[in-house]
């Protein structure tokens, strides 16, 4: 176990996570992320075809986001304390956002033998736009 | 509109392997910087059996295989009109490279919403070890926009 795991009885409701800040989204960003992620959705990464789809220009895959408040979860808890990991995207991330992602404590409850900690976590891009919000209940000791 | 006829469709059953070059190209991808999910020795002495899949990554596992993009071509709906509405996950035990995943998937719902110009797909999905334990269910929205239509 990670010696710098957050114990149960240490958090309280209400408790802000370190932040985790992510470099301006760049094309690269996005071309890499087709390739690791498998989605080739065009829209993503080929001006032309976003453009004809309406689209000013391409824009970031919803699930870099939520890849990025998963990494913000794991920066506090090792992966397997993650019971559930649950969002709604909110709002389109264009090619140089700087996104930040974010929580706090919501909830802490004891069931099934277990002590569990339901977070409510989201990603805002730095004028304060909230790009998706979410929840994930993670297990602590 | 899309065919309602549709809720309760099972896709096609697929398999996905973990790599580990897939999981650092996805590490590299979304700026990882844990030495657990970049080096394999640093996964085990944290408790891993090898480096393990991070926790929005079994999207892939429909994405390789093309489940939903295949149904929307079916259905006659360009990748230009999709969005991504919400995901979901839930865990049962941690994935790490090396597993083979059987993944099972289903539509279970469709709606619509603006007298039309937004529809709404429900996949959920179930991911299943070899050894036969179950390890994750999901659950995707997605968002089909119709501008054409008015909203009611």
């Amino acid at each position: 176990m990670n010696i710098n795991t957050p114990r149960f009885d240490e958090v309280s409701v209400g408790d802000a996570l370190p932040t985790l800040d992510l470099l301006p989204i760049t094309r690269t960003t996005l071309a890499l992320f087709a390739g690791a992620s498998g989605d080739h959705n065009p829209v993503h990464i080929d001006i032309d075809f976003a453009k004809a789809a309406g689209m000013p220009d391409v824009f970031a895959h919803g699930m870099l986001s939520m890849a990025y408040l998963g990494r913000f979860l794991t920066q506090w808890v090792p992966q397997s304390h993650i019971l559930n990991y649950n969002v709604r995207f909110s709002a389109i991330t264009p090619v140089g956002a700087k996104l930040t992602c974010m929580g706090k404590v919501a909830e802490k409850k004891e069931c099934d033998n277990q002590r569990r900690v339901k977070l409510e976590i989201g990603v805002v891009d730095d004028n304060g736009d909230v790009k998706l919000t979410g929840d994930a209940w993670v297990s602590l000791y | 509109m899309i065919d309602t006829k549709h809720i309760g469709r099972p896709l096609p059953t697929s398999h996905f392997e973990i790599e580990k070059g897939r999981l650092r190209f996805f590490a590299k991808a979304t700026g990882e910087t844990r030495q657990e999910y970049l080096d394999e020795a640093a996964a085990k002495a944290a408790g891993y059996r090898s480096l393990p899949a991070p926790p929005t990554f079994l999207m892939s596992a429909d994405l390789d295989a093309g489940a939903l993009f295949n149904l929307l071509d079916e259905l006659g709906i360009s990748l230009g009109k999709i969005l991504h509405g919400e995901q979901s996950f839930t865990y049962f035990t941690p994935v790490c490279a090396g597993d083979v995943l059987k993944v099972e998937s289903h539509i279970a719902d469709i709606y619509s919403k603006k007298g039309g110009a937004l529809e709404f797909i429900v996949k959920d999905s179930v991911f299943t070890h070899q050894d036969g334990a179950r390890v994750a269910e999901a659950r995707s929205v997605i968002v089909v926009r119709n501008p054409e239509e008015k909203s009611a």
